[in-house]
């Protein structure tokens, strides 16, 4: 796998840290060294368990020449909700960004795009009041510029404490990709881990074509909370990429390594 | 039987049981005691317009979730006539948690869909406790569709915790089913009224809600996560469902207030158990005046219209809105 010219400065940063020599997979417990870890994206060489990436991470793998949209919007707090903001900030100190989404303009061979990526690490990649305003500009100004639409999602679901606003997104973003359907560009939809509650339940669901990430949780109520409803116990594999494509919800499973191949192939394929 | 009431009822029902027993005995003793039942009557209004003025948001949630509450059937019963339920998503199954069909209200044919709760433990297994499957929102889909077909408008009810939460839910896709259901609304060429008439949680309510115009009953709660789920998130503590339930900011109020619902229609006093003739009257007016104003539209106008409902919600700081406000430029 030849490494984006946008992905090498990220390894490279990442390589500063001299804490980080060894990386230990969480998977099969091997260690790894912290630069052949890099190199293979974030995988583990051994058992090939996929690391989650933040989102510069997820768009510099995929693309080339991102530019980004709407990076001014910041959130806000809506219902005043207790504690909603010191984990907001402290969040926005360990990304450097105002909130979980990043979208924005993108090549990927050379190709026009929009894309967009969430981040799981500030909290937890939900989707409150600016993550669905971005995501349903980016559908907007894709349908506006003619590109297509690639998102990454790595989220748990709506944010809570954003309340109904956060709710509100679901119908929001699910509106915007309708009115992208109206017209011939294509939307593929990433499901890397993992992939939850409310944005799995709109637009992330509703992907021209759902390509997953290996090992990712894909679903709507986490495996958790059901086996304590129910009183049961679920298999390990249940919601894993691999269980939702034997039960028919996702397209394509990928390899990290192999995912921006496959995209430029299925853009030619629905658009050269 | 006292557990079919709530708590905060109990000096309500305090108050029906002496007047019962008043009669009880007047009958027995051939006696006049009308002076008397007419005097606790009148404490009974007294006691009633107390607690219900000032309900905490807990309280609304125990109320929408009253034993007693009326659910879509009973509505549809009340408000409409040649009610035609119609069943199956032609791929898996018919899915009691959600009723869909067509019928005929105050002379014009809708379509009307509902999730729908069970009385008794039977009919709510049945019914999965109002909890929508991948199938019955794929149902929901089909019928509303068809509705579109023929040019007549729906009607939405709302009532459910939440989605179906089960392995098979998720084996059969519930977040396709949900997001899907919503991409469809969004494009209906007729006017969609959604009505939250007890509990709107989660995606399970929003998978339907995506309408013109969306209507709450006064005691009805709207919540991205129920309270109890919430608390056992944040907390790690499901009995911290009551505080949290006015953190969420659910009541129809803060609905109204946060610019998600249109109206709130109100409901009798002791809330829409107490009075379903009286509840679905105030119902079935507020979908009228509604669906008038929205018959009036192009169907142009009405999808720009329902986009544009969905499109302005959200509350963020855009410092491109705020500068330009600033000039006096309108945006």
């Amino acid at each position: 796998m030849v490494m984006s010219p946008e992905a090498a400065p990220v390894a490279a940063r990442l390589e500063e840290i001299p804490a980080n020599l060894v990386t230990k997979c969480p998977s099969c417990n091997t260690m790894l060294v912290t630069k052949d870890w890099l190199r293979d994206l974030k995988t583990c060489a051994r058992c090939s368990h996929h690391f989650r990436l933040g989102a510069r991470e997820r768009i510099a793998i995929l693309t080339e020449n991102f530019e980004e949209w709407d990076a001014e919007l910041a959130p806000r707090d809506p219902l005043q909700f207790p504690e909603y903001l010191p984990k907001r900030n402290a969040a926005q100190i360990k990304t450097g960004a105002k909130d979980s989404m990043l979208s924005g303009a993108a090549t990927i061979e050379n190709r026009p795009i929009a894309i967009a990526a969430s981040d799981f690490d500030f909290m937890g990649g939900s989707m409150g009041s600016v993550f669905g305003e971005k995501i349903t500009r980016l559908f907007e100004r894709a349908l506006d510029e003619k590109r297509p639409v690639l998102t990454a999602t790595s989220t748990g679901g709506a944010r809570m404490q954003e309340g109904l606003m956060s709710l509100m997104q679901m119908a929001k973003t699910s509106a915007a990709v309708a009115r992208l359907r109206e017209e011939r560009l294509p939307f593929i939809s990433i499901l890397t881990d993992p992939s939850m509650a409310g944005v799995q339940a709109s637009f992330a669901s509703l992907g021209d074509v759902l390509v997953a990430e290996p090992g990712a949780m894909i679903g709507f109520t986490g495996a958790r909370v059901i086996e304590q409803n129910l009183r049961i116990k679920l298999p390990k594999d249940f919601q894993s990429a691999e269980f939702q494509m034997a039960h028919g919800q996702i397209d394509m499973i990928v390899p990290r390594a192999k995912l921006k191949e496959s995209l430029a192939q299925l853009l030619s394929l629905l658009l050269d | 039987m006292l557990s079919r009431w709530l708590h905060l009822e109990q000096p309500i029902v305090d108050i029906e049981e002496q007047i019962d027993e008043i009669k009880r005995l007047a009958a027995t003793e051939n006696l006049d005691q009308s002076t008397k039942i007419n005097r606790l009557e009148e404490r009974k209004r007294d006691v009633m317009r107390r607690i219900f003025s000032d309900l905490s948001p807990w309280e609304r949630v125990q109320m929408a979730r009253h034993p007693k509450r009326p659910y879509s059937l009973d509505y549809i019963g009340a408000l409409c006539s040649d009610w035609v339920e119609l069943h199956g998503d032609r791929a898996f199954g018919d899915d009691g948690a959600i009723v869909a069909g067509f019928a005929r209200l105050n002379g014009r044919s809708v379509a009307v869909i509902g999730n729908q709760k069970g009385r008794d433990t039977k009919e709510r297994q049945l019914r999965n406790f109002g909890q929508p499957s991948p199938e019955g929102l794929r149902k929901a889909g089909r019928v509303m569709e068809m509705a579109a077909r023929f040019g007549r408008p729906i009607i939405s009810l709302i009532d459910t915790q939440g989605a179906a939460c089960s392995p098979a839910a998720e084996e059969r896709g519930i977040s396709e089913a949900i997001a899907h259901s919503q991409l469809l609304m969004s494009r209906l060429k007729v006017p969609i009224i959604v009505v939250i008439i007890g509990e709107g949680c989660s995606g399970g309510a929003i998978a339907t809600a995506l309408g013109d115009r969306v209507l709450m009953l006064e005691h009805a709660y709207y919540s991205v996560i129920s309270p109890e789920a919430c608390a056992s998130i944040l907390f790690r503590d499901p009995a911290r469902a009551a505080e949290v339930s006015g953190q969420l900011k659910i009541t129809a109020d803060d609905a109204l207030r946060l610019g998600v619902i249109e109206e709130i229609i109100p409901e009798p006093l002791g809330g829409a158990h107490r009075d379903l003739k009286g509840m679905s009257a105030a119902l079935g007016a507020a979908i009228e005046k509604h669906l008038s104003a929205l018959e009036a539209l192009s169907p142009e106008e009405l999808l720009e219209g329902r986009y544009q409902r969905f499109r302005k919600l959200g509350d963020l700081d855009d410092p491109q809105v705020a500068t330009a406000h600033l000039n006096g430029t309108p945006v």
